[in-house]
């Protein structure tokens, strides 16, 4: 009795419409062009005296040259290995004296280098910064070190069961495309790198034609145009061309890879949904519905009512030149069977268009109040800003959301629901001893 | 020159006088702390509740209990349906969470500031009036059992991990996992469960911190509302868990698992902490930390053995400051192949000695410095680093006085001081050295070879 009473009252609270929390920075975004013509989105925000500069080379270490898969990968973490008159050591030495902080990571579509630099010193820590991006030394000791590393790391994944499972995911996906093999390469790629090698890495990723930048912090339009000038200007117009588009090969089954651990982990998938496409967010709203979050129908089934797992999700992957939806479970060995029997049903019933409307408008107040609350700092502020342009959306996209989720409607979600999502595509590969299941492949 | 510069879009040209950090205290009659962080930047607010309870405070034989406990507080209470928590907290487009730690055990929210008070009002309301069926605890119990398979059971690293620290503490409950015994956790019912909540989980022993675009007047009233009116566990003392004896004996383990790939080396030190008042010490240590392991290309372990010798592929150096009681500070080494762990370790302690020996260089030291200043301007960024801040400070048993002075004692810590902390911590028979490789072999003298062979 009293607790319907209560929980009334809070249903009543939550029918209260959530006040439109646009986030304060997102109304401040100005789009500039550099004296040079170097593009950029930014926020002035002069609260605390640093800057976030956040910059993307879209084509990242799928434009590895053929046979030289790992060497972009390798090429990244030496940009800052030695540069100009600096070699490796007097490099880290001079960034630390400025407190300045530069992160270049190489994924499949993209290179990016994050930075954060204090306002007293701004000048010399893009100095230092622009060394080594116009001249890197690629010294071989430093080459030798860093690959080294390297290896030590693809030594370790090939006994770690994650790291089997999505590698034959990605195969079994994308084949021979670039998308199909690790951006870190293989042990026999990387241990047959060269120092041109790197150069040439360099050359085919680093060019102005496919650089996107965002910055937020205490930096005004005008000094950001000129910093991005002297910092990026010399670069290159262009570099290697994209790769093509990548079809998606999944047919359907499932792949056991045995390995001897005490709980079976499981990536599954199957084709998913280009970014740019029409019925993007209904998808996207959908894919909430059915696996993200605790709330979502795949962790209310697998784990609050079976206990199979701790964690299960789904999410939407679309990459620049081809679409996935993709799942990660695990499960103790002799439960995986039953995990990978409920997720097959639940796949079913999503692909009958079952969506009800509860389910829609609960989905709909959960991503139209937490999209604000992702504008809580400088850095991250600037990683949303570049990620936008990356795909391709407008200034005004980040008040036009919210729109754009509420106009998804009951009908719309479930058309694109018995579309997209299809069980006979569905695509499991499992590592571990999972009991009672074979491989059908 | 500005004429050059296109402004394409301007959307809106007011910018409120946006606000980074400041910070309010008080506590409700009921013994409640609260601690407010206002941050005008965006409008978000992280409101989280710390106890002063976490996995080193379990009675014996009940490993595991402040962490299942931790899951089932999302279950329901005598007003909120299964689930419903959660749920909530989504419908008003909030995310939410929780962790345990040896000294702590943590729930917060994010949500829109116009939020804080139904989140306030149901974290009151699962202070005291959490509710659990036998059903809820079994299939949980499954939870958990899959977390720790998870993180623990199949992660060769983690499983050593559990080992070295299992070593590294004689009488202090520290040596048990924060997860639990998996035989343990196996055995766990709701009545251990319900105990340990109706004695910790109380306005008492607990601490709300707001951070985010919210007044402390507001949040003062607010709390008062909500958490004002929840009854306090009488007689509850500060904790006091049994104390490490004089460590006498150096100890040595190897942990062998096929699963390994890339071998490699721990050693660790009992270490004291930051204390309340007393944080000169742990301040030392913290540099001495970065001094010799904070970055693979600068410290005194990455220039040896990575740069000025090819000994090792990685570094690094840690140390837990924040800690309740005595913890450790360690050293972890990955050997280049071709070089054996024994080898390895060899270098370390060559190091080490030579540090010991030679003292700081005044540059590196100075860097040091200038870095930990501006951390603290980067620091300011996150809301949730912010909150983290000051509920692991005061749940390790700090004041806010101790949290904020934090900055200016390690920026008037001395290379005297930093050396004398080195030299009290680097007694071997309060370490533990630890050997992760992928195979059993028969004794310490043996080279590692055959492992490296399997990666070539």
């Amino acid at each position: 009795m009293i607790r319907f009473f209560l929980s009334l009252s809070l249903a009543l609270l939550i029918a209260a419409p959530v006040v439109s929390t646009q986030a304060r920075a997102a109304e401040n975004v100005q789009e500039l062009t550099s004296p040079g013509g170097i593009k950029a989105w930014l926020v002035e925000e002069r609260s605390i005296p640093f800057t976030a500069l956040e910059l993307r080379f879209k084509g990242g270490a799928s434009l590895d040259a053929p046979g030289k898969r790992g060497a972009i990968n390798l090429m990244t973490a030496l940009i800052e290995e030695g540069a100009g008159d600096l070699d490796a050591r007097g490099f880290a030495e001079a960034r630390e004296t400025l407190a300045a902080s530069y992160s270049f990571r190489a994924y499949d579509d993209a290179l990016t280098i994050s930075v954060q630099f204090l306002s007293e010193n701004r000048d010399a820590a893009m100095a230092l910064l622009r060394s080594a991006l116009m001249e890197p030394r690629f010294d071989q000791d430093a080459v030798d070190r860093v690959r080294e590393q390297v290896l030590s790391g693809l030594r370790s994944d090939q006994t770690d069961p994650d790291t089997i499972a999505s590698l034959r995911f990605s195969q079994l996906a994308w084949g021979d495309h670039p998308y199909g093999s690790a951006s870190d390469g293989t042990i026999a790629s990387v241990t047959a790198l060269s120092r041109d090698d790197m150069f040439d890495a360099r050359a085919r990723t680093l060019a102005l034609d496919r650089l996107y930048v965002g910055a937020v912090g205490d930096i005004s339009a005008q000094e950001l145009g000129l910093l991005l000038d002297d910092l990026l200007g010399a670069l290159p117009e262009t570099g290697a061309a994209p790769v093509p588009e990548a079809s998606v090969l999944l047919t359907g089954g499932q792949t056991v890879i045995p390995f001897d651990t005490p709980q079976s982990v499981a990536i599954f998938g199957q084709p998913g949904i280009a970014f740019d496409d029409p019925d993007f967010m209904p998808a996207y709203v959908l894919n909430q519905i059915f696996g993200e979050g605790g709330e979502a129908r795949l962790s209310q089934e697998v784990r609050e009512k079976r206990g199979l797992t701790y964690g299960i999700g789904s999410y939407l992957y679309p990459k620049q030149k081809g679409a996935l939806v993709l799942g990660q479970v695990a499960s103790a060995n002799g439960v995986m069977a039953e995990t990978v029997e409920v997720v097959r049903a639940e796949w079913a019933k999503i692909a009958s268009g079952d969506i009800t409307r509860e389910e829609l408008e609960a989905a709909q107040t959960y991503l139209t109040g937490a999209y604000g609350l992702r504008f809580d700092g400088n850095a991250k502020i600037a990683g949303i800003l570049v990620g936008m342009q990356m795909q391709g959306q407008p200034l005004d996209y980040i008040t036009r959301r919210n729109g754009l989720i509420n106009a998804v409607t009951l009908e719309d979600i479930n058309r694109v629901a018995r579309d997209l999502y299809d069980p006979d595509l569905l695509e499991f590969v499992i590592v571990g001893q999972p009991a009672g299941l074979l491989p059908t492949d | 020159m500005t004429r050059l510069l296109k402004i394409v879009s301007a959307l809106f040209l007011t910018t409120a006088a946006a606000q980074a950090g400041e910070v309010s205290t008080f506590s409700l009659e009921n013994g409640m702390d609260v601690v407010v962080i206002e941050d005008n930047r965006a409008p978000v607010v992280v409101s989280m509740v710390w106890y002063k309870v976490g996995a080193a405070d379990e009675p014996p034989g009940k490993s595991g209990i402040a962490h299942f406990l931790e899951h089932l507080m999302f279950k329901r209470t005598a007003t909120l349906d299964e689930g419903e928590f959660s749920r909530t907290v989504r419908l008003n487009g909030g995310s939410d969470n929780a962790f345990t730690s040896q000294d702590y055990t943590a729930y917060f929210q994010r949500v829109s500031p116009d939020r804080l008070g139904l989140m306030m009002k149901m974290e009151a309301d699962r202070m005291r009036n959490l509710e659990m069926t036998v059903e809820d605890v079994e299939t949980e119990r499954k939870v958990v059992l899959e977390e720790r398979n998870q993180r623990t059971e199949s992660d060769p690293g983690a499983l050593f991990s559990e080992q070295r620290n299992a070593a590294q503490y004689l009488n202090h409950p520290y040596a048990i996992p924060t997860i639990g015994w998996k035989q343990e956790v196996q055995a766990l019912t709701r009545e251990d469960a319900f105990d340990f909540y109706q004695r910790y989980y109380a306005p008492n022993n607990a601490i709300l911190v707001v951070a985010g675009d919210v007044s402390a007047d507001e949040v003062r009233a607010l709390a008062g509302q909500y958490f004002g009116p929840v009854a306090p566990t009488p007689g509850l003392k500060e904790r006091t868990r049994p104390q490490e004896p004089p460590q006498t004996s150096e100890r040595r383990m190897r942990y062998s698992d096929p699963r390994v790939s890339q071998p490699y080396i721990v050693r660790s030190y009992l270490a004291p902490e930051r204390d309340p008042g007393e944080q000169n010490t742990a301040a030392a240590l913290t540099l001495l930390a970065d001094l010799l392991g904070g970055s693979g290309t600068t410290s005194v372990l990455g220039r040896a053995l990575q740069f000025d010798t090819q000994t090792a592929v990685y570094t690094s150096a840690f140390y837990t400051g924040l800690s309740y009681d005595d913890r450790n500070f360690g050293f972890v080494v990955l050997p280049t192949p071709g070089v054996s762990l024994d080898e390895a370790e060899q270098a370390l302690d060559d190091t080490l000695a030579d540090f010991l020996d030679n003292g700081i260089d005044a540059d590196q030291f100075a860097r040091l410095k200038r870095s930990i200043g501006a951390s603290m301007i980067y620091a300011q960024d996150s809301l949730q680093g912010q909150a983290q801040r000051y509920g692991a400070g005061l749940t390790s048993g700090l004041t806010v006085a101790d949290i904020e002075a934090w900055p200016d004692i390690l920026s008037a810590t001395t290379e005297a001081e930093v050396m004398q902390a080195a030299r009290d911590l680097l007694d071997k028979r309060r370490s533990v050295t630890g050997w992760l490789m992928s195979e059993t072999i028969p004794d310490a003298t043996t080279d590692s070879n055959s492992d490296q062979e399997t990666a070539q």
